[in-house]
């Protein structure tokens, strides 16, 4: 997880890559130095990037008739403060985060230790099936999971789950791809000698796996419960299938909070929902931001 | 004869305790794999099988099944000109955003790849729009693509253009819609594509500008042929993603399943509106099977394209799984 390069190989990784990078940095002055052009191209490319966000905190921190200013206004106003707790009284947001705090935590949790338990065993231990069992597993990340829902759905309604979250967590606890994920990570990092030498000194598999594989696959378990719990967070087909009104996720509440003005909704209230939707993902994207860099450069999600 | 017996009363005589671990050796394995293979053939495998018993139904949302009517409900679907018009919208808004963002894609890693300053900086402001859900992208672009106001409609107005009805003419909605993919995807794709650029051994490239070749000729004779695997799996999984588009549609419009004239209603959306509000089950799980052949088809149109054009410089791949393979990080 350390390297930012797919070609790297697995001893020392972390030594191995401040090498090349150092090395990199000194062969490349010769030929490759950026220019204008390319800080240019960044520079367009960050202000893309912020510019519809930076846009709706200044409506959101302004009143709504504020969108019909000619020119438009760039600058922030003083009430993104009111319009938050409007935000608040309009919809249930207070109950909406909650949920999708446990909904994400959950899925994220059971994928996570999930994929690190089939990832190992497909990794690291020797078994009747396991190549069969293994092409199973990237067959079925072929599958788009989507095109279940209609029995999905019947099943949350036949249980009477709809309305709970239960009917949003069920659904996500395993995928394909974490168990793939993992078991490419770990494949690597955990020499076979290691097992054995557990295994010798009488520890049990459950041992070994506690000991060995769970602290050794510590750096792609942080990756993957990220990508999960923002995967988790996001959705919204689903959500909107199974959780009513009363319950909602975030997403479903900023839906109903975009369609709560009808024909004359109030931008102001809405963007700052829009805003107000993102900032858990936004921390959690400050502090982790790296870690999803290096996941993504490693090939940690498919798209 | 007797190290034979010896041995034989050795195996008879292994302790419990032996046995146990022996049991636990055999076993350890399946019971790590099996709560995968369960849940996912609960919550995976198996809503997907019923979906093609449920579409072989006269199925209602509140009346729940109804007479067996074979292939009755892919024909009425197949026969429907609102399938056909949102399989044209999806297919023009997966253009609008495939296209533009593979090529945008590449350029900003193209520019990453090189000795950047602040470089942790500048790849964290392109993967920025990845963590907005799709929601709040589509609530937000709602206002900046408005007819009258916003930003859009107030450049427009400046320089003197006629405001363009976003949600209302057929193009320049699914602009409006491809954007917002375009906006969230792009910096993510330009992530997998750099890391690609930079497995490229730089001897390579340091080679060919020693015999004179320039910076164009270097990104298309050499960046271009050694990234082809992961382009092709940033273009299949594009494809993926882009066929299932809902979120945009939907909320572009709240009022409507994708439009007034259903002039930008997708796929998924016309699913959506055939299971819930029309409550009718059979056609809405005929409309997904019908889907996922249509991803089928696309992701081995994308690959026989990709091989048909490779060059000779490029050692073929073998699979489709292959190519994800590598661009997972599984190249070792």
């Amino acid at each position: 997880m350390s390297a930012p390069t797919t070609q790297v190989r697995p001893t020392l990784p972390v030594f191995d890559a401040g090498l090349r990078q150092e090395r990199t940095r000194r062969r490349r002055k010769a030929y490759d130095r950026p220019g204008f052009l390319s800080y240019g191209l960044l520079l367009a490319a960050f202000v893309g990037s912020s510019f519809p966000l930076w846009w709706s905190f200044v409506i959101g921190s302004r009143q709504a008739s504020d969108t019909n200013l000619v020119p438009p206004a760039i600058i922030p106003g003083p009430n993104f403060f009111t319009n938050a707790v409007r935000v608040f009284e309009t919809v249930d947001f207070a109950k909406a985060l909650t949920n999708s705090l446990i909904i994400s935590a959950a899925i994220t949790v059971s994928v996570v230790f999930f994929s690190t338990l089939a990832g190992y065993a497909f990794a690291k231990l020797r078994f009747k099936g396991r190549n069969i069992l293994l092409l199973a597993v990237i067959a079925t990340m072929a599958i788009p999971t989507q095109l279940g829902i209609i029995p999905l759905f019947m099943i949350m309604a036949e249980f009477k789950w709809t309305g709970t979250l239960g009917a949003v967590i069920i659904p996500g606890l395993v995928t394909a791809f974490g168990v793939f994920f993992m078991r490419q990570y770990l494949v690597d990092v955990i020499p076979d000698e290691l097992i054995e030498a557990a295994r010798m000194d009488g520890a049990s598999m459950w041992g070994t796996f506690w000991h060995v594989a769970l602290p050794a696959a510590r750096p792609a378990m942080a990756v993957l419960g990220l990508f999960t719990f923002m995967a988790a967070w996001t959705d919204f087909l689903w959500p909107l299938l199974v959780l009513g009104p009363r319950n909602p996720s975030v997403q479903t509440a900023l839906a109903a909070l975009n369609a709560s003005g009808g024909h004359a909704p109030d931008h102001s209230l809405v963007l700052t929902g829009a805003l107000l939707s993102v900032i858990p993902l936004l921390i959690l994207f400050i502090i982790t931001g790296r870690q999803l860099i290096a996941g993504i450069m490693q090939g940690a999600v498919k798209g | 004869m007797s190290t034979t017996t010896r041995a034989r009363t050795q195996s008879s005589d292994l302790s419990t305790r032996q046995k146990l671990a022996r049991l636990d050796f055999k076993a350890a394995p399946y019971l790590y794999v099996s709560p995968f293979f369960i849940l996912f053939a609960i919550i995976g495998l198996f809503p997907i099988a019923y979906t093609m018993t449920v579409s072989l139904h006269d199925w209602h949302l509140l009346k729940g099944q109804g007479d067996f009517v074979g292939f009755d409900n892919y024909a009425s679907v197949l026969a429907d000109p609102f399938f056909w018009n949102a399989f044209g919208n999806t297919i023009s808004i997966f253009l609008l955003s495939a296209v533009p963002q593979v090529i945008v894609a590449t350029i900003i890693a193209a520019v990453l790849d090189q000795a950047i300053k602040a470089s942790t900086f500048w790849r964290m402001s392109v993967l920025l729009p990845y963590i907005v859900a799709p929601v709040a992208v589509a609530v937000i672009f709602t206002q900046v693509f408005s007819q009258y106001h916003g930003p859009i409609a107030g450049f427009f107005d400046i320089i003197g253009v006629d405001p363009i009805r976003w949600d209302f003419d057929p193009i320049p909605s699914h602009i409006a819609i491809a954007s917002m993919v375009n906006w969230r995807w792009t910096g993510y794709n330009a992530l997998i594509l750099l890391a690609a650029m930079q497995a490229v051994p730089r001897d390579v490239y340091e080679s060919a500008a020693i015999d004179g070749a320039g910076r164009l000729r270097r990104f298309w004779s050499i960046t271009i042929p050694m990234i082809r695997p992961t382009l092709i799996f940033v273009i299949i999984t594009s494809t993926i993603g882009g066929l299932q588009i809902f979120a945009e549609p939907k909320l572009f419009d709240t009022r409507t399943n994708g439009g007034s004239n259903r002039q930008f209603q997708t796929i998924v959306l016309y699913l959506y509106e055939l299971a819930f509000p029309r409550r009718d089950f059979g056609r809405a799980a005929a409309t997904a099977w019908i889907l996922f052949v249509i991803i089928i088809l696309a992701g081995l149109i994308n690959f026989a394209i990709s091989k048909a054009i490779r060059t000779a410089d490029v050692r073929p791949s073998r699979k489709a799984t292959l190519a994800i393979a590598q661009s997972q990080g599984a190249k070792r």
